[in-house]
């Protein structure tokens, strides 16, 4: 990333491409991602998107995009990115659209599609080399249906299918590995409260061909129950605390691009979400804490040089 | 113009490479993969221009197909039975964009229990999602509805969807002489697909599908769908007429087989009227009055050519290769809401038959111009399943059989 623009904060885009008025919930960790990234994707792109908060953006008759919008089905923008893809590469390899019309197309979809419906749609366009950006918005939960437990749900985490005294009993799923597994042209993760290493992986997403994810950490203030002014002291908290690793995959190797010098105790970031009440009140559950703590301790020893 | 003796499955294909298609996105299932492969080698050895791409499923496929109809390609694709019922959501998905393209389903009985041989349980589970339906009866009629289809989907008046429906195993894999029309005279019935509207460019941002809050706007959609597709009558007897006089074979939205002076009608659809063509004219030669109406669309519903074609009947026996259970035929259903209240309505016989691939026999269709004609009139007869006895004792034979083989297992000793 040694040639990047984004030197500092005062690199990033001051203009605000994607419009404001949206019905997404006031602190809405997905939608600060979404902006960051819009605002250096820009409108030459199509977003094909699957069920989720992020469809009711464009409500009829009107859009926040400057570009273009297809909404999909929760199974399937992967295969609808395949065929707008495919159709726009046949339309100027016919001399049927000039290549300046070329448009960026983009898979939008939230962590419920990416990781669990639509992974074998995914699965398929990264195997078939499909040139797309994928933006994941994790918000860990089904967040348009209310927050139930997805495949994206952090353990111990509490949702509205999962409200029993000790959470969710399973573990987040490795999204981002099972798209290195595939060997892409490019993974990430990022958060929008980092929002000088997001800059830097979409403006390295932006300069490569080829299957691409972006998968943003969507602190949630509805299905996480924290006050919506604290989404981006949380969403640094994700990082600092190590549980939410910022990385990349490039040409077959990891790179984590922010890891945590001295990392931040996870109950720090436990506590400020209405989500690991339980493991707080009524009594204190040290157990439980030293068990996420111990899993975070794990994952970093493992990726330790 | 040149004959060939080709199946049913190639016959789409060749029907789908004559309409010069862009794009094939795919997805393999019997009895349709013939026409997936066929257009495959042709684009893979450059005899035919167009990409393919083989999707990881049916729901993919016809997503990624409605996605590049939307962008401006010309896309065909193919599927049967289990593949369009998993494709299912998305059927209403792209219809909703109105993303107009052709897809061939080479009809299947679906399961369980699971089947390989055809029936039209699977074609009219999509009845409702918008797609227009057109029905084959032989190989030559798929050939010429290919770019048929086209034009009626990519019409302004229309820009819907098509579904090319034809019968597995009795049409996808049996050979007949079809004429293969000339490439440029095809050209010259169907120009290039122009998207205008709906299309993708930088410099033309377009949203579609966009949410809706409210029945309002939900309905505005559903009802300019509603009369696109009513639109589609009007658009498939005008293309079908003028392909009568560019070819010679003319396609309206019913076939009507000796049927003006009938008193006994048949109606069906697909491959099997065939059957009942031949029927008819061994009646005739009997001296009986008897005669087919078979639609060649189900959406939109020719219900007034329908009407038209059988009030002053006197009794019509209806043949449904489907089974909508715990109510009877689907396309006897459509019929009676079809005529309905007209006062010189004829007596509507529903026979269930052909489910599975199971034959309907000759005697079979005998019968039933014999009930037709002495139907009580005012007083429709419940449906009635063509099955025997000797049928039945098969089942039960087999049944008995595997049930001592079973017994036999387990008690090695006996
Ligand atoms: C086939 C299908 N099943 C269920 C739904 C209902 N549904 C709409 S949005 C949604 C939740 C999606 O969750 P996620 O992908 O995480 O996105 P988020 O809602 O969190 O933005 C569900 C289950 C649907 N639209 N389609
Ligand atoms: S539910 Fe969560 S992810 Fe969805 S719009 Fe609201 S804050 Fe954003």
């Amino acid at each position: 990333m040694s040639e990047t623009r984004f030197h500092s904060v005062k690199d990033l885009p001051s203009a605000r491409l994607l419009g404001t008025g949206t019905p997404m919930c006031a602190g809405c960790g997905g939608l600060q991602a979404l902006h960051q990234i819009y605002n250096l994707l820009g409108g030459r792109s199509v977003f094909v998107n699957a069920a989720g908060c992020m469809t009711l953006l464009s409500v009829y008759p009107f859009t926040p995009f400057r570009g273009s919008w297809l909404y999909t089905a929760m199974a399937s923008a992967p295969a609808g990115a395949q065929g707008v893809r495919d159709a726009l590469d046949i339309l100027i390899a016919q001399g049927r659209m000039p290549p300046e019309e070329d448009l960026q197309v983009v898979a939008l979809t939230g962590d419920g599609s990416a990781y669990g419906m639509g992974l074998s749609a995914t699965s398929g366009a990264i195997e078939r080399e499909l040139d797309f950006l994928y933006i994941v918005y994790d918000n860990e939960g089904y967040g348009n249906t209310g927050q139930q437990t997805s495949p994206a749900t952090p353990h111990g985490a509490r949702t509205a299918t999962c409200r029993g005294p000790g959470g969710f009993a399973g573990e987040k799923k490795d999204l981002f590995a099972i798209w290195c597994a595939h060997k892409p042209a490019y993974a990430a993760t990022l958060v929008g409260a980092e929002p000088l290493d997001l800059a830097r992986k979409v403006e390295t997403a932006l300069s490569i061909k080829g299957p691409r994810l972006l998968l943003a950490l969507a602190p949630c203030p509805t299905g996480w129950d924290f006050d919506p002014r604290h989404t981006v002291e949380i969403g640094k908290l994700a990082v600092k605390t190590g549980l939410w690793p910022l990385k990349e995959y490039r040409e077959g190797r990891v790179v984590h691009t922010k890891p945590p010098m001295r990392r931040v105790p996870v109950e720090r970031y436990l506590e400020t979400q209405g989500r690991f009440r339980h493991l707080f009140e009524p009594t204190r559950r040290d157990d439980r804490i030293a068990e996420i703590q111990a899993r975070v301790d794990a994952y970093w020893e493992a990726v330790a040089p | 113009m040149t004959g060939m003796l080709l199946t049913g499955n190639a016959a789409v294909a060749r029907g789908a490479r004559l309409a010069r298609v862009d794009y094939v996105p795919a997805f393999p299932i019997t009895p349709q993969t013939e026409i997936i492969e066929a257009l495959a080698g042709w684009i893979e050895s450059g005899d035919m221009l167009g990409r393919w791409v083989t999707l990881e499923s049916e729901h993919a496929m016809l997503t990624a197909a409605g996605a590049a109809a939307a962008t401006g390609v010309r896309v065909f694709t193919a599927t049967s039975s289990q593949g369009l019922l998993y494709a299912m959501e998305m059927l209403y998905t792209v219809a909703g964009w109105r993303a107009p393209f052709v897809l061939a389903n080479v009809s299947r009985g679906l399961a369980t229990p699971i089947t390989l041989e055809p029936d039209h349980n699977d074609i009219l589970a999509a009845r409702d999602c918008g797609f227009l339906q057109i029905h084959c009866a032989t190989c030559q009629e798929v050939l010429d509805n290919l770019p048929i289809a086209y034009r009626v989907a990519e019409d302004p008046r229309v820009r819907l969807p098509v579904i090319v429906n034809l019968d597995g195993f009795y049409l996808s894999f049996t050979r007949e002489p079809v004429v293969l029309p000339e490439p440029q005279e095809v050209d010259a019935f169907l120009p290039p697909f122009e998207a205008r509207d709906i299309r993708f460019r930088a410099s033309q941002p377009e949203s579609q599908a966009v949410a809706v809050l409210g029945g309002g706007p939900y309905s505005y959609f559903r009802y300019e769908t509603h009369l696109a597709a009513r639109n589609g009558l009007q658009v498939y007897a005008e293309a079908g007429a003028e392909w009568g006089e560019r070819f010679g074979r003319v396609y309206d939205v019913l076939d009507l087989y000796r049927s003006e002076d009938a008193e006994i009608c048949f109606v069906m659809i697909g491959s099997f009227a065939t059957k009942a063509m031949a029927a008819v004219d061994a009646l005739r030669a009997a001296g009986r009055r008897v005669g087919l109406v078979r639609p060649r669309l189900l959406r939109p519903f020719p219900a007034e050519a329908l009407r038209q074609a059988l009030v002053g009947k006197r009794g019509v026996a209806v043949v449904d290769q489907n089974l909508s259970f715990g109510f009877g035929g689907v396309l006897h259903g459509e019929l009676c809401s079809a005529l309905y209240g007209l006062a010189d309505a004829p007596i509507l016989l529903s026979f269930i038959g052909g489910l599975g691939g199971r034959d309907i026999a000759q005697s079979e269709l005998f019968e039933m111009a014999r009930l037709a004609a002495a139907a009580d009139r005012g007083e429709a007869p419940p449906p009635r399943l063509l099955y025997t006895q000797e049928e039945l004792r098969e089942v039960r034979k087999l049944q008995t059989l595997a049930h001592a083989e079973r017994n036999r297992l387990e008690d090695p000793g006996s």
